[in-house]
């Protein structure tokens, strides 16, 4: 998923819990989850939705660096970038057959 | 023959308006079966019968406003005999003989589909969804195979309509709250009263607990408080019950209310079943089914009637403490704030310590502080143990 997939995947669920939350209105660096008024079972809905819709299951020790959506959308890519990349098959691994 | 009934749906519910039938005659019901979906200030309610029988007629109407205790409908019941009623079903049609504005329509059998799954509907049927605005996935055919049909679509759209607006909505439940509240206050003495409770090996062992669970079935602090008040409670019966007739009415079970705000404004506080009873991960599913309901507006009628004690949980939002008001004819409330640390001293010791703020509001025409102080305590013990929770 691209960046930009990623960002319009995680403010579509957002509004799925919070339907007043408008793009435009989210201040960068703010915290996310005051600003949308995010109660932890919002939260752990909206992460349960982003992990059926992505595959990633953020643990709970994860959270405090989920602060603000940017925080939130760069550990998103991160994940995704680690899980890609032990996935594909390695060049020793076809010659062991 | 059995009367279906309207419930009372809480101390400020005196009425309440026909959506729609989901039975019709001729139907078998079965206990707990959802039959219909009545609006009240609060919340559309799926009204549950709570007898076996058969479908024999449906005395309401949708549009229908009728006060609490009318007779919605007949059963009959399992040994009654079917066979004069299916003749006179042949004969006159109960619904249809009703002289209303509204004809009676038969409703469609809906119920909420499974998340993600997507309903048999012809693309005629797909096409009027989506003029109506109807989402036909959370609708049940009547069609082959529960296939939703055009007719099935234009019927949840009528139904649709009868339900008033947000504005409304919110407008009536500011009233109802502003009653009940009023109401708890002029009538109900109450006695606070609050214990600090150290959540260290509660915050610790959930922790453990959550690191190895999936997203999908984490437990929330939340879930493990209620836990906690649930089995406190079982020793002190007088916080769990009703005060009705000028007297103390001990409820059956432990049925929480729990206070859930609703993003437009306002909250409502229906019922947590047999929290005593319930393992702490099916009530954390439990918990976590009513919040997305409540706040979808999609209630049962055992829900808003049973509560036989609220709790109100500020969570991590929140402030350090709450003392709250009683949900007449309930006779207890108890309020938890927000998990915080503070330096706390223990055997001769001072650290720092996570703690939260527990309140009890009672009514003290049916308990005493003395009484209310042991429950608080008990409460404080339990969650000094939580892997026993």
């Amino acid at each position: 998923m691209t960046t930009n997939a990623l960002r319009g995947e995680v403010i579509a669920l957002l509004k799925t819990i919070a339907p007043e939350v408008e793009e435009g209105d989210l201040v960068p660096g703010e915290p996310l989850r005051n600003q949308v008024d995010l109660d932890s079972m919002d939260w752990l809905n909206f992460l349960t939705a982003l992990h059926e819709r992505t595959g990633i299951d953020i643990p709970e020790a994860d959270y405090r660096k989920l602060h603000t959506l940017e925080a939130l959308l760069a550990y998103l890519e991160n994940k995704q970038a680690k899980r890609q990349a032990p996935g594909r098959p390695s060049r020793e691994g076809k010659s062991a057959i | 023959m059995i009367e279906l009934k309207l419930p009372s749906l809480g101390a400020d519910m005196d009425d309440g308006k026909l959506l729609e039938w989901q039975v019709k005659p001729g139907d078998a019901v079965k206990r707990g079966q959802i039959v219909a979906i009545v609006d009240t200030s609060k919340a559309a309610v799926e009204i549950e019968s709570w007898q076996e029988g058969t479908v024999f007629e449906l005395l309401t109407q949708p549009g229908e406003k009728f006060p609490v205790g009318t007779v919605m409908a007949t059963l009959l019941e399992a040994g009654e005999s079917a066979a004069t009623a299916e003749r006179r079903m042949r004969g006159v049609p109960p619904a249809a003989a009703q002289s209303s504005a509204q004809p009676a329509v038969p409703a469609p059998l809906k119920r909420p589909a499974a998340p993600g799954v997507r309903k048999t509907a012809s693309p005629a049927a797909r096409k009027r969804a989506r003029e109506l605005d109807v989402e036909i996935d959370a609708l049940a055919g009547t069609g082959p195979h529960g296939a939703v049909s055009i007719e099935d679509v234009e019927i949840a759209a009528k139904a649709a309509q009868t339900r008033p607006a947000a504005a409304d909505r919110y407008a009536e439940m500011r009233r109802a709250i502003a009653s009940a509240m009023s109401r708890s206050k002029r009538e109900i003495p109450h006695y606070y009263l609050a214990e600090s409770i150290p959540m260290r090996r509660a915050t610790e062992w959930l922790t453990q607990q959550n690191a190895e669970r999936p997203v999908t079935e984490r437990i929330l602090m939340g879930a493990l408080q209620l836990k906690a008040l649930a089995l406190a409670l079982k020793r002190y019966p007088e916080l769990n019950g009703f005060w009705r007739e000028g007297g103390f009415q001990p409820a059956a079970g432990i049925h929480v209310g729990v206070a859930i705000s609703i993003r437009q404004g306002g909250l409502l506080a229906p019922a947590l079943h047999d929290a005593d009873k319930q393992p702490l991960g099916e009530l954390m599913r439990a918990l976590a089914d009513l919040v997305r309901r409540t706040r979808a507006g999609s209630l049962r009628s055992s829900e808003m009637s049973d509560p036989s004690i609220t709790v109100t949980n500020l969570g991590e939002q929140g402030v350090e403490s709450v003392f709250g008001v009683i949900y007449p004819p309930q006779v207890a409330l108890v309020g938890f704030g927000r998990i915080v640390e503070r330096p706390w001293a223990e055997d001769g010791a001072l650290r720092a310590a996570p703690l939260v703020s527990a309140s009890l509001a009672a009514d003290h025409r049916v308990s005493d502080g003395h009484r209310g102080a042991l429950f608080l305590a008990a409460l404080r013990e339990l969650l000094q143990h939580p892997e026993k929770l």
